[in-house]
């Protein structure tokens, strides 16, 4: 079993929260959290409804390994219509809500509608309830978190909650957890500050049961601990460095986005990499990194807890922000500096803290100030339309300046909350907006890493590096080695990893156990907590199944085939640098191979065939 | 060397078990005049709650015990002491001698001048006899009247509610437990035992117990078969009559456990003893301050020097599954600091008193885990330093604030 | 030789593994809520520390305890909740000034860790070795003890 068999559903225009039972056929076939939730999604709204609007969903929703001892089983996802892409959007996110969840007795909460007023959801196990959120409205993240435990008097109360840049209509806020723990990506937190709801606190004490074969669980649990334990990235890479690992490498082989994503090396990558946060620095002698910290159940800890520097110009009379917080994960560190040309360590920790503090993406945050200091280089925008901040590329104060306008929703802060995409358009240069399908992009430049070009553009969130995260072959050689600037096999490369993350993520697992983990490490641990035979074939055949789903979605929400792609940029402008210097990214020789492995048509269309393969 | 022990009570049997300890080859004898093997009284609760039986409230797992301990366990009520023969009488005219004594007598329920109180259908919950009596009367289905909502009171409160009678609370105090907590928290309390079925009447002192019930002032009628005070203790100091122990509220003992009189030593309900949180002597009643009480008496017993620190008051109530606490000087003193956080939707209250940066003091509704820890930060009277002002502001960051002032992080 | 949990908060990263272990071997589930030993974040500080019980030679909790409920396995001198005996009264969480004997709402009797006879499933589960089982000595146990126990009593 593990799944608690059990849903919330949370009418949030009238009020109510229901207890309902989980479809357990359904569980059979998507087996839980990002599969499953997109079933209830898509079985549930119209997709092509307004994804700001009151016929929208929102699914906070577990696995069936979440909340129980295998390694990473904390994960939680959030799955709703996204406001950025207007697709299927599923944000997962780690820290501790997750398990309290499932720990008190839910698989999945379910809301719909709009509350009248702001509200947020307090469950203590089988109780449920709407609560007044008129004092933490208008409150960062942070505030309302302090609030809420005040208030509830339980400082083991987990809270998930949208910060001050949702309520303003941010189309990439987050959901965060546990203060610095996101459902980063799309704009699931827009959707939630849509709906008058501000958090949810959960108290669960339940406990987490129903193991379908309890010491087979332990015995496949503690095996898969071993092989994390033992292997170089999750046992001490990720633990060191966190995500942050990655950036000397990245950028050593001139893979690394620059400038909006003119260039592929950044000159400034060592000084905010995570070597970077180690050294010690002058004014205290302490290093950013304070620690490295786990997720419920995460024996990876692969978490940063850093400072800023005191005398760091962010946070000079700023004492609020002198302690410790979540820390620069590789992403945002991207984002925030290399692509907008930022090598003050201290200035991203600080716009970091407050991508956590009010609940906004720092991929997209990011991304989208560097497409507005390549519109402003390019005389699109002026110092006029920013209210007199210069955004010349490099300027950390602008950047601080931003992050702190783009929270709050206010002057230039809230073309910025725009994304991207609608910035670009906004100001006549659609060209310039790196994206695909509405969403930023991440930290690996496709021209280097071919695979990764095709990956973004058939990922079902739109940019993505989450959803087939070929860097694992492509550059680490997991759990093969292969040619970063070739394109042969990469379709099948791409295939395969977003089939298997499906899988990982449904499980309620996070999807960096596979640098260590294969199917062969995760399917037994689904298999003894499971009832039925959870065998490798079938966990990829899940997986498959929930990537036709959400392909499906998509289609049914207006996507069309063509958008299957990248811009213009990374197909037609070559790597200035490295060894894919002279290089673009080869998509269409990879694209209709894809498709084919797919079982789609030509045309990207999901065939009969295959919708009767996967009953969809 | 003979060590006589007046009282098999929770203090007594302490005592007993470290005289023991501590001088193997001495004579350890308590006198109890109880019939049952040594029992606690804060199980009777449970023993009407039908959680265990008698033998559970057995303040010792084994009939064996003390007899494998060579303590020697007497039952006879002893009537009078005659320090200067270091004697002791029982009421059946025997003597035993003695070179040093402990009172360890408890105390006993105290009934006020009720008209009425007498009656047959009146009973106070003390003895495991009180307790037989009550559970052959107290039914499902039965009406009781508890008189009485202080903290013992409320302990019986809700072994009675769980033993399914319709049951009616009187206390003469504007609240439930008013020497434990404060308002707020006694009126937690109240309006939960309310939405749990128990009549609550604060604020109203009782007229007369009659056969049907009981009267109230003002005139309203409570209607019960059964009738169980529970209105304040009072130590059991009849023995020392002649003695020429000084007694005031209870037999007077100083930081040594030592009475005025030479080789009388005084421990647990029957003796005022010094107070950690006022640095006065008092009468606690309740259980951790006896056991505290007898182990440290034995300890100068037997000649080594402790130098008692006091106790610290406290207790925990569950009040039908509200749980609430109370440590050392919740009310607070004056030129102290107070946090306080009052969620009357969740039940729950939370309250620490601080005198500079250091807790004296704590109340709370709801709170039950590591509590234990209130007690740890008065009774170490840690330095609270930048933590004090994090819980002024955010006082349910007790565990860390301990943590951090008291553990190695 | 008496062994003892160590405990190396500089080595948590708050990963809660331990209190699934202890809530899967006491009760059945994992269950964070349950857990003997819980792990406090210190989150301005960045710290995370594993806390449970010591086993105080002369226990708090046990002098405390009413009815004998709680007593010492021989074998590791842990002190254990008999559960059977345990009437639920609570004294003893309000008497152990550490605070590592909790109330278990759904039992209606206390839990504290028992050093699980010996084998402790936290010091197992741990990945970072914060928290191992060790030889008392090596533990400056003793030492924790003996301030703690004699700041308190106030026994000269
Ligand atoms: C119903 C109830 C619930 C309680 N609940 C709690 C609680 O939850 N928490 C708490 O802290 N406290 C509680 N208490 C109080 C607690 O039981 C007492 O504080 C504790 O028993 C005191 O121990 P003691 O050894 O000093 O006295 P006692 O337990 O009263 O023992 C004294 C013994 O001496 C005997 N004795 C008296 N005079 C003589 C004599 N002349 N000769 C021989 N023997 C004599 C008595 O009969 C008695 O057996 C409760 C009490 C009751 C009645
Ligand atoms: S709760 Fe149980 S173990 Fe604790 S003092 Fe009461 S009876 Fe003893």
């Amino acid at each position: 079993m593990a799944w608690t068999r059990k849903i919330l559903r949370v009418d949030l225009t009238n009020g109510t929260c229901t207890a309902e039972a989980l479809n357990m056929a359904w569980a059979n076939e998507y087996l839980g959290q990002r599969g499953l939730a997109t079933k209830y999604l898509s079985e549930e709204i119209d997709p092509k409804c307004d994804p700001l609007g009151p016929d929208n969903k929102l699914i906070m929703a577990t696995g069936p390994l979440t909340g129980t001892m295998a390694s990473t089983g904390g994960r939680y996802s959030v799955i709703t219509k996204s406001p950025l892409t207007g697709l299927v959007a599923c944000s997962n996110s780690g820290g501790f809500i997750g398990a309290e969840m499932k720990n008190a007795g839910w698989d999945m909460i379910i809301f719909e509608g709009k509350s009248p007023e702001p509200v947020y959801l307090y469950v203590e196990n089988d109780g449920a309830e709407l609560r007044s959120a008129a004092d933490i409205w208008g409150k960062t993240v942070w505030q309302a978190d302090e609030i809420l435990h005040k208030k509830h008097q339980d400082p083991q109360l987990r809270i998930a909650c949208v910060g001050r840049s949702a309520e303003a209509g941010c189309l990439y806020a987050a959901v965060v957890n546990d203060l610095h723990r996101a459902a980063g990506r799309s704009g699931v937190g827009t959707v939630m500050a849509s709906k008058n709801l501000k958090a949810v606190a959960v108290r669960g004490t339940l406990g987490v049961g129903n193991i379908a074969d309890p010491k087979g669980f332990m015995d496949a649990v503690n095996a898969g601990k071993q092989v994390l334990a033992d292997n170089a990235v999750t046992g001490q890479g990720l633990a060191t460095y966190g995500t942050q690992v990655l950036m000397n490498v990245i950028n050593g082989m001139a893979a690394m986005p620059t400038f909006n994503m003119k260039e592929v090396q950044f000159a400034g990558a060592e000084k905010i990499s995570g070597e970077a946060m180690h050294e010690p620095r002058p004014s205290d002698g302490k290093p950013n990194l304070t620690t490295n910290a786990g997720c419920f159940g995460c024996t990876i800890a692969c978490g940063r807890i850093s400072t800023v520097d005191r005398g760091h110009f962010s946070v000079q009379n700023k004492p609020e922000y002198w302690g410790n917080s979540g820390g620069l994960e590789y992403e945002a560190a991207w984002a925030l500096g290399s692509d907008t040309g930022i090598d003050d360590l201290d200035a991203l920790t600080y716009v970091n803290f407050l991508c956590n503090e009010d609940g906004m993406d720092p991929i997209s945050f990011g991304s989208t100030v560097a497409a507005a200091m390549e519109l402003f280089q390019a005389g699109a925008i002026t110092q006029e339309h920013t209210g007199g901040i210069d955004l010349a590329f490099g300027g950390a104060a602008a950047l601080v300046k931003l992050a702190e306008l783009t929270a709050k929703g206010e002057g230039f802060g809230r073309d910025i909350g725009l994304g991207s995409k609608r910035l670009c358009e906004k100001y006549g240069m659609p060209d310039l907006s790196m994206t695909v399908k509405g969403q930023e992009f991440p930290a690996y430049d496709p021209r280097a890493i071919q695979g990764m070009g095709l990956a973004y553009a058939t990922s079902n969130r739109g940019a993505c590096h989450l959803r087939g995260y070929t860097v694992a072959s492509e550059v680490l050689g997991i759990p093969v080695k292969t040619d970063p600037l070739v394109t042969e096999g990469k379709a099948g490369l791409v295939k395969a990893f977003q089939d298997a993350t499906a899988a990982v993520d449904s499980a309620g697992l996070c999807v960096f156990t596979t640098f260590a983990w294969s199917m062969e490490n995760i399917a037994p641990q689904v298999d003894a907590a499971c009832e039925g035979d959870w065998s490798v074939d079938r966990m990829l055949e899940v997986g498959e199944r929930i990537w036709n789903l959400e392909r499906d979605f998509n289609m049914r929400a207006g996507m069309t085939a063509d958008q299957d792609t990248l811009p213009k940029r990374l197909l037609k402008e070559a790597a200035n640098v490295g060894p894919a210097k002279g290089r673009v990214n080869d998509l269409d020789k990879m694209l209709p191979e894809y498709y084919a492995l797919r079982g789609w048509s030509a045309d990207g269309q999901i065939t009969p065939e295959t919708r009767a393969r996967f009953g969809i | 060397m003979q060590y006589l022990i007046i009282g098999a009570g929770p203090a007594g049997v302490n005592a007993a078990e470290a005289l023991r300890r501590l001088d193997p080859d001495a004579s350890v004898r308590i006198v109890g005049d109880e019939p049952e093997p040594p029992y606690s009284r804060m199980a009777i609760p449970y023993l009407l709650m039908e959680r265990v039986d008698e033998h559970g409230t057995h303040l010792r797992e084994q009939a064996d015990h003390f007899a494998d301990r060579g303590i020697i366990v007497t039952q006879g009520r002893v009537a009078s002491i005659d320090p200067a023969a270091h004697q002791v009488t029982l009421h059946d005219g025997s003597r035993l001698g003695y070179d040093r004594l402990l009172i360890a007598t408890g105390s006993s329920p105290a009934s006020p001048p009720i008209p009425g109180i007498d009656g047959p259908n009146v009973s106070s919950c003390w003895t495991l006899a009180d307790a037989r009596a009550i559970a052959a009367r107290a039914v499902s289905g039965s009406k009781v009247a508890l008189i009485g909502a202080g903290f013992i009171g409320s302990i019986i409160l809700e072994a009675l509610a769980m033993r399914g009678v319709q049951l009616s609370v009187i206390e003469q105090g504007e609240r439930m437990v008013p020497r434990m907590m404060g308002p707020q928290a006694g009126g937690l309390l109240q309006r939960w035992c309310e939405s749990h079925g128990v009549a609550v009447h604060t604020g109203v002192s009782v007229e007369a117990i009659e056969a049907k019930g009981v009267r109230l002032a003002g005139g309203r009628f409570v209607e019960a078969d059964l009738v169980i005070t529970a209105t304040g203790v009072r130590p059991n100091l009849g023995l020392l009559e002649g003695s020429g122990v000084k007694v005031e509220q209870g037999v007077l003992i100083d930081r040594h456990f030592r009475t005025n009189v030479a080789d009388i030593y005084a421990a647990g309900d029957v003796a005022q003893g010094l107070d950690f949180c006022t640095g006065s002597y008092a009468v606690h009643a309740i259980q951790p301050t006896a056991t505290d009480h007898g182990y440290l008496a034995a300890v100068n017993m037997s000649g080594r020097v402790a130098e008692y620190e006091g106790s610290v008051n406290m207790n925990v109530l569950d009040t039908l599954g509200l749980l609430s606490c109370s440590f050392g000087r919740w009310e607070g003193v004056d030129g102290g600091e107070h946090a306080e956080l009052y969620s009357p939707d969740d039940y729950r209250y939370l309250s620490l008193q601080f005198e500079g940066d250091r807790l004296i003091g704590a109340n709370a509704v709801g709170l039950f885990q590591h509590v234990g820890v209130l007690r740890g930060l008065i009774q170490r009277r840690t330095a609270l330093g930048e933590w004090k002002d994090r819980l002024m502001r955010d006082p349910t960051r007790l565990m860390e604030a301990y943590m951090a002032t008291t553990q190695v992080i | 030789m008496q062994r003892a949990l160590h405990i190396d908060p500089g080595k948590c990263t708050g990963c809660l593994q331990c209190e699934m272990a202890c809530s899967y071997e006491n009760e059945g589930l994992f269950n964070p809520a349950k857990s003997r030993i819980k792990v406090f974040t210190f989150h301005h500080e960045g710290r995370f520390a594993p806390y449970t019980c010591t086993q105080c030679a002369d226990a708090w909790c046990q002098k405390a305890c009413p009815v004998d409920a709680i007593q010492i396995d021989r074998n590791t001198g842990a002190k254990v909740i008999v559960e059977a005996r345990c009437v639920g009264c609570k004294v003893c969480t309000i008497a152990c000034p550490f605070g590592t004997v909790n109330y278990n709402t759904a039992s209606g009797k206390v839990i504290k860790c028992d050093l699980c006879g010996g084998d402790p499933a936290c010091a197992k589960a741990c990945p970072t070795a914060a928290i191992t089982y060790i030889d008392a000595d090596w533990t400056g146990l003793d030492k924790m003890r003996a301030y703690a126990e004699q700041s308190l009593a106030g026994t000269a």
